[in-house]
Order: C-alpha cells, then structure tokens, then sequence
C-alpha cells in the first residue's frame, strides 16, 4: 500500500479512487466542512512539523477531499502531528484542521495503519499508565516505552537528573478522593462508544 | 360587472403541472366572469392584442390574468388593459407560476390551487375600485454623496445633462482612493493626471455645488421633492477668501501631524491643504492638532494670511438642498490589517499596507516617489506582496473576493521593478483574477517580462529577523504548487488589504431609506437587470457602495446612474402611485397613531375649526406600506386597491373553496 498517492505518471482515476464513506466519516467525525477548504496552503505555511511530515497537511486535507482513503490514512503525517493548533487558527475558512488530524490518526489505528511505530506505542504506554493509575506514573511509562520500542537505553541518561530535580518518583502518586474511579470511567464510556459523559454530570455529585 | 380571465401557460413553464384549460373552464362558473380563456403566452404580442380586443368586443369592465409574479409582467397587462379603455387598476393577477407551478409536481392538486387563486383575484376584482394617478412638480437637481471617481463622474454628466448637482464630500478635497493613487492597471497612466482633469471640471462647472468636509445629515421627502440637510464642518479659513497659496501651511509649528493623504506614512502640518491638485484647493484647520484651538496660543497662520481667510472663531453650519434624486457614490475603505497578529498587527513599520505603498510610489507622496523602508529609509532589494488580506477570509468576516488586488499586486510589482531595477518581488497569492480587458496579460507580463516571482500559497505569518543590512522581515508561507513551505526575508512587505462598505455606510443607507448587505454594501434593485437602482424611487447607487469595484467599473456605473437621474428627471411631473393610504375624516378620531407610526412622516394632524384633529394624508410622500393602516384603532385609514373589503373578498373566496372541497 502507498504511503503518498500513486507518483507514477499515469493519470489518477479520481471516480474509483473516490470513496464517499470515507469522506462521510471524516466529516461526520471531525464535526468540520471538508468542502469549505480551498487549498490556500496556510495550514501547511503555518505548520510546525512540516519539516517531518511526509504529505504536508493541506495535501492531507486534499487527499480527504478527494476520498482518496489509504493515502490518507497510511501518511506518517497523521502520526507526527503535535495538535498545536497553528493550522487550526490561521485556517482563514474556520476549520479545524488539527481536529480532521486527528480524527484520521484514530481512523488510521483503527484500521491497522501505524507507520509511526514509535508514536503509536508511546501513546498506548501513556494511555495504559492513565488507566491504571488515574494520572500518568512518569517512570512506569519511561520504563514501559524503553521496553516496548526496543531501545531501553535511550532516555536512561535523563534520569539522574531528573531524579535530583524530583521530576520523577520511584512510586506512583495517584490521585485522592474519587478523582480515580472517574478517570476509570472515562476509559469505560470511551470503550463502551460512548464518548460523551451521561447528562447527569459528576460536578452535581461532588457538591453533593 | 364583466370580467374576462386569461390563463398563461408560460410555455411549459405553467402547463407542465397546471391544466390550464381546466383553470380556465373552472373560471367561466365563477360570478361576474363573461370570458374565460387560455393562452400560450399572455405577455407575448398576440396575448396582449387578445386581452385588448376581448375588452372590446365584450365590453368587460376588468381583466384578471393568471400567470406569473406581478413584479415580472403586472406593468404590461396594466398597460394593456389602459390601452383597451379601461383604469390600470381594474386588472388582477394570481401567480401561478412562482406560486403554483414551480414549487409543486402535483397536477390535480396544482389544478385546484391555481383555480382558487383566480377565484380570489376574481373576487377582488369585484370589489376594485378605478384609482388615478396624481402628478407633482419635480425638482431638477441632484444630490451626489461622495466625491471619489464615481462620484465626480456622476456630476459631470448629471451637470453636461442640464441638471443642477450637490456634490457631498466628507474630505476636504474630491478625488477619493484614485486620487491617493500612483499609476493604474493595466495601462500604467498617471492615476491623478486622469483624474485631475475631471476634478478641475467638477470645481469649475457652474452647475456644480461643491460642499467638502461635509456629510449628509438627513434626508426628508421623496422622489422629485428631497430636502437634505448637510453639515459643513468647520474649517476654520473662510474658503471664499483662502486661494490655496499655502503661506499658512509653512509657518505652521505643529508639524507632527499624522498624514492621513499619505496613509499616516508621514507627518503633516496642522493647517493643510492635502495635496497639490486637491479640489477645492483650499485650506483646513485640524482642530485636535491646532495649537491656537487646543492650547489657545500660536494663531501663525492666521498672521501670515495675506488674505485674512483663518477665522478661529467659525463654528458647524447646516444647509438644506432640495433635489429630486439622490446618488450614493461613497466607495470604499481598506480592511484593517491591525487585526492580523500573524502579520504583525501593525507593529512592524516595513509591513505597509498597498495603499500606503502607493503613495511611496508616487511623485507627490511622502517620499517623493523613492520607495524607502519606513524602518530605516533604505531601498528595499526584495519586496513581498501578499494579496487576500481581508478578502476570501470568512475567519474575519471577509469571505468575498474584492476583486482588483490582484491587479493591483501586479502593477505594484512592476512598478518595483521599474523603481528599482536590482531589486525582486514576491507575490504569494491563492488565485489571480484577473477578468478585465487586458488584465490576464497585464499579470503575464509581470511575471513574463518583469520577472515577478508568483508563489502560490496563504502566508501564515511575518516576523522580525536581524540580516547583514538590518532588520528584515521574514515572509513564512507555504507553495502548494510544490507542497512545501517556503520563506522569504524580505526587506519590505506590502499587504493587499481588501475592500470593506465605507464605514458609514450603514447610517447613510437607513437616512436614504435603502438596503444593504452584512458588510455594508448597498443593494442594487435587482443584480442583472436593475443594477444602479435601489428600492427606494429616486435613489441610484454608482461605485464601490454597491461591491467592490475596479475604477472602470466605478466609472462605468457612475455613468450609467446618471443615465437614470436624467431619464428620471427629464420629466417635469412625476405621477404618484395612488396605491396610498387614504384617511376617512368621517371615522378618525384625531387620536394620532398613524402619525407616529408612519416610516416616511407622510402623515400629518389637521386641526379643524372645532379644535378637534384629524389625519391627513401627504399623497406625494406616502409609499403605500400599510402601517397606518394596520395601526388605526378604528380602520379609518384604507390603502387603496388593498382596502379591507378587498382583502376579505379574497379571503372569502378562498375559505368558500375550502368549505366546497371539504363538503365534496
């Protein structure tokens, strides 16, 4: 599968390359108008990751335009995307261009694509941590990563001086009270599909 | 009474979902009508020619046609029926086209729909009463607002017509943005050697009246009779005495005064005259920068006069005007850059705006033609162009294109090049529109023989950054013909600010009584086919206030408005609708509703001998809206031809269709 649209010479046919449920989705998913962009380039002009990016952002909004589902969601773009937001700002068509981002790394891993490997397993270790522990235990996920990517080396000489600076602590400080048990139920309602948290919000519950 | 009923198939416009003949058979059962037909195309000659001769050889007493909107055709039936012998107002039309036909497939039920809305119009036909216009005396003269190029095109032809032209300028000179322009696209000529002469005619033309430093304060009346009420600020030099020598300019002390000709790119004096061929060339006082008016000292101006022109002592003065048209001509202002932060938010003196570099292009400008960084004074080597700021940009509210920057960038990029012959330009741009004669090879051209680099992309922001010959401005945008960013630094950056409404626009649109648009643009009649009228009779619109517009464009609409004024006013009466409201004396009650609640004051209270009031109506002044008589507590005021017993007889008939349909 290519990771860019075909660079071969032959003309692209954009009716069989074109697929509308993507295009649904993104634009269902990201709440945002895909059809408003016209291609000024200024969420590319703007971006800080440009320089790694493999498809530069406005051709990633080009490839969605165009339904072109693959190229789209194999692009290691998706994947080195901070989510800072300059493309989003200076989007002179309001769209929320780091939203569609986004949006299309959850499709990507959702689908099996993870081009960056490193990323992808950075944020399932961070991600773990939270689950287990209601806040992120800084040197489980330094240690979970250093295992997980195979270089269990490659932040060790970070330590000492974070250690001496109380950046890291050897034991887990979860948080107090019921704080915990609502983290963990973020995990279950986003397992469940269920995005958003039930009407009854846990704000009333803690004045109670 | 006798009716005939003409039943238009509109082509297949009609006759697709309408069976016309059933319409028409169904009518011939309803009261009153004689003659029931249908017709191909009723507004067609041979329509016409049937409605006439059947008024004739029938001797019918009124006409209902079923067919269109009445704002396409009711003018031409009524005519019709005018020619046949009978009052224009003993016709009736039911739409059954935009009503009927297009909105709905349904046949039986478009059938059934069509046959009630003639019945309706029938039955308000039969209560129709003749109804004849009244004519009024018409002023000659024309009010023009704003002194830009359209407007000054506007006076003279209104002026070479024979009219009487008040031209209303809110600056002290005439002239407007073509007069802050160096040279123009695509012809490269000297903006104010073209413009100038039009300016002196404008100053010299006996039927012209020009009142600068002036705006309209309010406007009364009508179509034919307007009285606008003008505030002349104070200058503070009695312009029947000043000749424009500017001795008064040289010994001025306050001389850090923002230029506000010059786009604030220098400084000016207190008292000033804005430029050398500004018409009128007088002088004005700047009253928040005056040292005698803020401080109570200096007054060397008033010494040095040698005609005795300063006068600190003058004040605000307000005259009337009676015209009988009006054009708006008031143009445009430039988008705001200061609410870009990206692009420095102003704060950056080597990013100008493209007016602001126009008048560093130009010989009578700031620097006297020399392009100069206004950090440093130095000529630039490389210029960047960024064109769409503040237009196709819905972030700020901006999503229409203004339509000549691109234009615009291209000769200001060639006239870089021609200032500077080492130098080079960037233009980063999304689109180039370029749809005039001679436009796309103007921008070829720039690009072809004056290697002007285009890049293709929005720029996302501009900041400082220190290089061997000082400080430059660092250009960062992306080329998305290349799919990359890219960066320049530039030594000076022009924006090409878009167009906005004129910022009053909006209060003069509500004193003119027009519409305009979420930006402040005013809206034209109808946008292909009455594009200098407004709704409002008598008030005609040239130039920019109706959409941006290039200076060809302006002229060519400035030209075509005062076609308009003197069709209009070529007539020495104008008829009056008599669609008006119409006040019973016998049932009023002098209580004085309508009075306040009429938008044109075409209400009045007369007082009768017994001291008790009664209202009248001014017939010239009243546009027939219907608020009085909706107010009335008593319905004793009716407007004409839509009387209450007009309307319940429509209303009548529709529920006795209704009562028959639910029965069957």
């Amino acid at each position: 599968m290519p990771a860019t649209p075909p660079r071969a010479m032959q003309a692209m046919d954009l009716d069989a390359g074109r697929d509308q449920a993507f295009m649904d989705q993104v634009a269902h998913e990201s709440g945002q108008d895909l059809k408003s962009c016209y291609q000024c380039g200024n969420c590319t002009a703007g971006c800080a990751y440009s320089h790694d990016y493999d498809i530069p952002v406005h051709q990633v909004m080009r490839l969605v335009q165009l339904g072109l589902k693959d190229a789209a969601l194999s692009c290691r773009s998706i994947w080195l995307c901070a989510t800072c937001q300059a493309c989003t700002t200076r989007c002179p068509n309001n769209i929320q261009v780091a939203t569609v981002m986004d949006v299309l790394r959850h499709m990507a891993r959702r689908a099996g694509h993870a081009p960056e490997r490193l990323v992808k397993t950075f944020a399932d270790s961070f991600l773990a941590s939270v689950a287990r522990h209601g806040r992120v235990f800084e040197a489980g996920l330094a240690a979970c990563f250093a295992l997980k990517s195979g270089k269990p080396m490659q932040d060790a000489g970070l330590g000492p001086a974070m250690l001496s600076r109380g950046k890291l602590a050897f034991l887990p400080h979860e948080p107090g009270g019921s704080a915990k048990a609502e983290v963990a139920a973020i995990f279950e309602r986003f397992a469940q599909g269920r995005h958003r948290a039930p009407a009854t919000g846990t704000k009333a519950e803690d004045k109670a | 009474m006798r009716i005939g009923v003409m039943v238009c198939h509109c082509g297949n416009n009609i006759a697709a979902t309408v069976d016309c003949e059933a319409v028409a058979a169904a009518a011939r059962e309803f009261p009153d009508v004689v003659y029931a037909t249908d017709h191909m195309y009723a507004c067609s000659d041979p329509g016409q020619k049937t409605i006439e001769q059947t008024i004739r050889d029938l001797k019918l007493d009124g006409v209902v046609v079923a067919s269109c909107s009445p704002r396409m055709h009711e003018v031409t039936f009524r005519r019709a029926v005018e020619r046949a012998g009978l009052n224009r107002y003993m016709f009736e039309m039911a739409n059954i086209r935009e009503h009927v036909a297009w909105i709905s497939l349904d046949r039986k039920r478009n059938t059934q729909k069509a046959t009630d809305l003639v019945r309706m119009a029938v039955e308000k036909l039969r209560v129709d009463r003749p109804l004849t216009p009244k004519s009024f005396d018409v002023q000659k003269r024309v009010l023009i607002v704003g002194g830009g190029v359209a407007g000054i095109q506007a006076a003279l032809d209104c002026a070479d017509g024979g009219l009487e032209v008040v031209l209303v300028e809110k600056k002290s000179s005439i002239g407007g943005i073509m007069s802050k322009l160096d040279k123009t696209f695509p012809t490269i000529d000297c903006s104010v050697c073209v413009l100038g002469p039009k300016m002196v005619d404008c100053g010299q033309n006996p039927r012209i009246t020009l009142h600068t430093l002036s705006e309209v304060e309010d406007i009364s009346g009508y179509v034919g009779n307007f009285e606008v009420k003008i505030r002349k600020r104070t200058t503070y030099v009695d312009w029947t005495k000043c000749t424009g020598c500017g001795a008064c300019q040289e010994k001025c002390p306050s001389k850090k005064v923002p230029d506000a000709f010059n786009e604030n790119v220098s400084l000016t004096t207190a008292i000033n005259i804005p430029f050398p061929q500004a018409i009128p060339k007088r002088a004005a006082i700047n009253a928040a920068h005056c040292i005698r008016l803020t401080k109570g000292k200096c007054g060397n101006c008033q010494k040095v006069c040698p005609t005795g022109a300063v006068d600190f002592e003058m004040t605000d003065e307000v005259v009337t005007e009676k015209v009988g048209a009006i054009i708006a001509a008031t143009g445009i202002d430039l988008f705001d850059h200061t609410k870009l932060g990206e692009y420095g938010a102003g704060r950056y003196p080597d990013v100008v705006t493209s007016l602001a570099y126009e008048r560093m292009l130009s010989a009578s400008g700031p620097t006297a033609g020399h392009i100069k960084r206004p950090s440093d004074g130095k000529e630039p080597k490389t210029v960047a162009f960024i064109s769409c700021v503040g237009s196709r940009d819905r972030s700020v509210d901006r999503p229409y294109c203004s339509g000549f920057c691109c234009m615009y960038t291209a000769k200001q990029a060639i006239l870089t090049r021609d200032h500077i012959p080492n130098s080079r330009s960037y233009v980063f741009y999304m689109d180039i529109r370029a749809n005039g004669k001679g436009y796309e090879e103007f921008v070829r051209r720039a690009q072809e023989e004056y290697g002007v680099e285009y890049v293709r992309g929005r720029v996302a922001h501009i900041y400082p950054k220190d290089g061997p010959d000082g400080v430059q401005m660092v250009v960062r945008g992306a080329d998305t013909l290349l799919g990359r960013q890219v960066e320049i630094a530039a030594d000076l950056v022009v924006l090409a600010v878009g167009a906005e409404a004129s910022h009053g626009a909006p209060e003069l649109a509500e004193k003119l009584r027009i519409s305009y648009d979420h930006y402040g643009f005013f809206l034209e009649s109808h946008p292909k086919l009455r594009p200098v009228e407004t709704n409002t009779v008598g008030v005609f619109l040239a130039g920019a206030c109706q959409g941006p517009k290039d200076i060809p464009a302006s002229v060519a609409q400035a030209s075509a408005a005062a076609g308009k004024v003197l069709a209009l006013l070529s007539k020495d009466k104008l008829e009056s609708d008599p669609q008006i409201a119409l006040v019973q004396a016998i049932r009023c009650i002098g209580c004085g509703k309508c009075e306040r609640t009429c938008p044109f004051g075409a209400i009045r209270m007369r007082e009768l001998r017994d001291g008790s009031k009664r209202a009248e109506v001014v017939e010239t002044v009243c546009q027939g809206c219907g608020i009085c008589s909706v107010t009335c507590p008593v319905r004793a005021i009716q407007l004409q031809h839509f009387t209450d017993s007009q309307l319940l007889a429509e209303v009548n008939a529709l529920c006795k269709t209704w009562d028959e349909t639910i029965e069957s």
